[in-house]
């Protein structure tokens, strides 16, 4: 586990130097930016829901989506933004349970809401088990579309579970089973640039006790 | 995103009232495709009316052996239901046919006939639209068409609607339940409910302004085999070239509406008839009149081959 922490620390750091000496270069643009989108006459709405088992409290202006707020405000960043149109599934995250794509949801719709992000799945030394196969079966390259990935995988084995049919499912009455076809089909909501399908389907086949 | 106010609606008829006196209103429900086009500012609503707490969130039996869909009921959940699973299978199909596992859970019943076309040229706020921008003309006539509709369409606009679960609605003749500023409700059978294009494109559908739909309801079940066959680009999360929904009966005899190839779902009831003499017969009927460009000239042999494929596996089952 050590050397996974050292590896993240590591990357982060280096992430986290590249933000830095971007937002130098881009200073006064970033500025004019951050005036522009506040907008005179219209005050931010508070907001409250519990992120990962904690009540949080937010006033925002209404146009922030769920994504923004998980990330900008909030500062849980695993949650990742890819295409902000509900395309790719990077920014994918539970509520009350449920996956849903954060960027095409309003963080005001959420009042109340239970929202658990990857953040809140497993931590680096207490992975959730589907955190843990990832890892094991190398479901990912760069790692971008990963927490979504993850998010999403979660939830489609309780979707299966709970019977939701798929579009593959032979028929609409039967319980639907732990198929790759059947994996495939519901992860199609997750593009992974990387082309890592394969091996994510393998974590999930372990993770629900079969063979992918 | 342009500026907008928020509120959570008190009671549908003041969601209706609301909407229809405040100029720049719109209601939001599931927002999958509203805060897409809201982020394009092709949708630029100066208030919002978030609808999701009224409650139409059930479905439950009709009187006459039918099913009453709340407005609000997530696209999942109605796929899922057992009810739809067994007595209107093609509703399940067509569903689970469209998006992905994330926008199914958001998206609502209401709000998937509602949502807008994926017409590139809509979709390019460079592009004049007519659709997006009254007059300002159509850039997808005399441009890429591949997508784009081949019945039905005017000088004005060739879009199509974009809905798998709407064409399966139009073959099982759902009703869409609405109620207005006023308080007043209405029934509208769903073959009226989607426009044609004309001269107005920019109106999709015959609600008045601030009605708001409450549920969708579906005749008691028919029987027969329920097919949703979905033709696409890619074998999931891709929108239709061609899609059929069918409901066929053990003497050959059915229903069958067409998506993919205009500006709603397509069906004509007299068509139907031919359905014993085979797909050729029901397609050249379906289609007649159709104005294909040379990018979409292959939805008219693609449509009947789809619904060759359909009545094949109708007889199989």
């Amino acid at each position: 586990m050590s050397s996974l922490s050292d590896l993240e620390l590591s990357r982060r750091g280096l992430l986290a130097a590249g933000a830095a000496s971007a937002v130098v270069a881009v200073g006064p643009e970033a500025a004019a930016q951050e005036s522009d989108t506040m907008t005179p006459g219209l005050p931010p709405m508070p907001v409250s829901f519990e992120v990962n088992g904690k009540v949080r409290q937010l006033s925002l202006d209404t146009r922030t989506t769920l994504l923004d707020a998980l990330r900008e405000h909030l500062h849980l960043t695993g949650t990742k933004k890819g295409c902000d149109h509900g395309q790719c599934g990077a920014c994918t995250v539970l509520v009350d349970g449920v996956r849903i794509n954060s960027c095409l949801s309003l963080a005001v719709m959420h009042e109340g809401d239970r929202i658990t992000t990857i953040e809140g799945l497993g931590t680096p030394d207490r992975l959730h088990p589907m955190q843990a196969a990832f890892v094991k079966h190398d479901g990912y390259q760069c790692g971008y579309c990963t927490p979504g990935q993850i998010c999403s995988a979660v939830a489609v084995l309780d979707e299966i579970k709970r019977g939701v049919p798929s579009h593959v499912s032979a028929r609409l009455t039967d319980r639907p089973r732990v198929t790759n076809a059947e994996m495939r089909e519901r992860m199609s909501g997750n593009i992974c640039r990387c082309g890592a399908y394969s091996n994510i389907a393998e974590a999930m086949a372990e993770v629900a006790g079969g063979k992918a | 995103m342009k500026a907008f106010t928020y509120e959570r609606a008190a009671s549908a008829q003041d969601a209706a009232a609301k909407a229809s006196s405040l100029q720049g209103a719109r209601f939001i429900a599931g927002g999958t495709n509203l805060l897409d086009l809201m982020k394009l500012e092709i949708e630029t609503p100066t208030h919002l009316i978030d609808v999701n707490g009224l409650g139409f969130d059930k479905i439950e039996k009709t009187q006459d052996g039918g099913l009453r869909i709340g407005a609000f009921v997530r696209n999942t959940a109605l796929a899922a239901d057992m009810r739809v699973r067994k007595g209107y299978g093609v509703l399940s199909r067509a569903l689970l046919a469209g998006a992905s596992g994330q926008l199914r859970n958001k998206a609502t019943t209401s709000g998937n006939l509602l949502q807008r076309t994926r017409c590139p040229y809509f979709y390019d706020t460079n592009q004049p639209c007519n659709k997006r921008r009254p007059g300002s003309g159509c850039a997808a006539i005399g441009g890429y068409s591949r997508q784009l509709a081949i019945v039905g369409a005017s000088e004005a606009c060739v879009a199509t609607h974009p809905s798998d679960m709407a064409v399966a609605m139009r073959v099982l003749d759902a009703q869409v339940e609405t109620v207005n500023a006023a308080g007043q409700t209405r029934a509208i059978p769903i073959a009226e409910f989607h426009r044609l294009p004309g001269d107005t494109p920019h109106i999709d559908t015959v609600l008045a302004p601030g009605e708001l739909i409450t549920a969708v309801t579906l005749p008691k079940p028919i029987g027969g085999v329920h097919l949703y066959e979905k033709v696409r680009d890619r074998a999931s999360y891709a929108f239709a070239l061609v899609s059929v929904a069918a409901v066929i009966q053990k003497d050959g005899s059915g229903r069958v509406a067409i998506g993919g190839v205009a500006h709603k779902p397509w069906r004509v009831e007299a068509a139907e008839a031919a359905m014993p003499q085979g797909a050729k017969a029901v397609a050249a009927q379906l289609l007649a009149g159709a104005t294909p460009t040379e990018d979409n000239a292959f939805k008219v042999p693609l449509v009947e081959r789809t619904l060759a494929a359909a009545m094949h596996e109708a007889r199989a089952a």
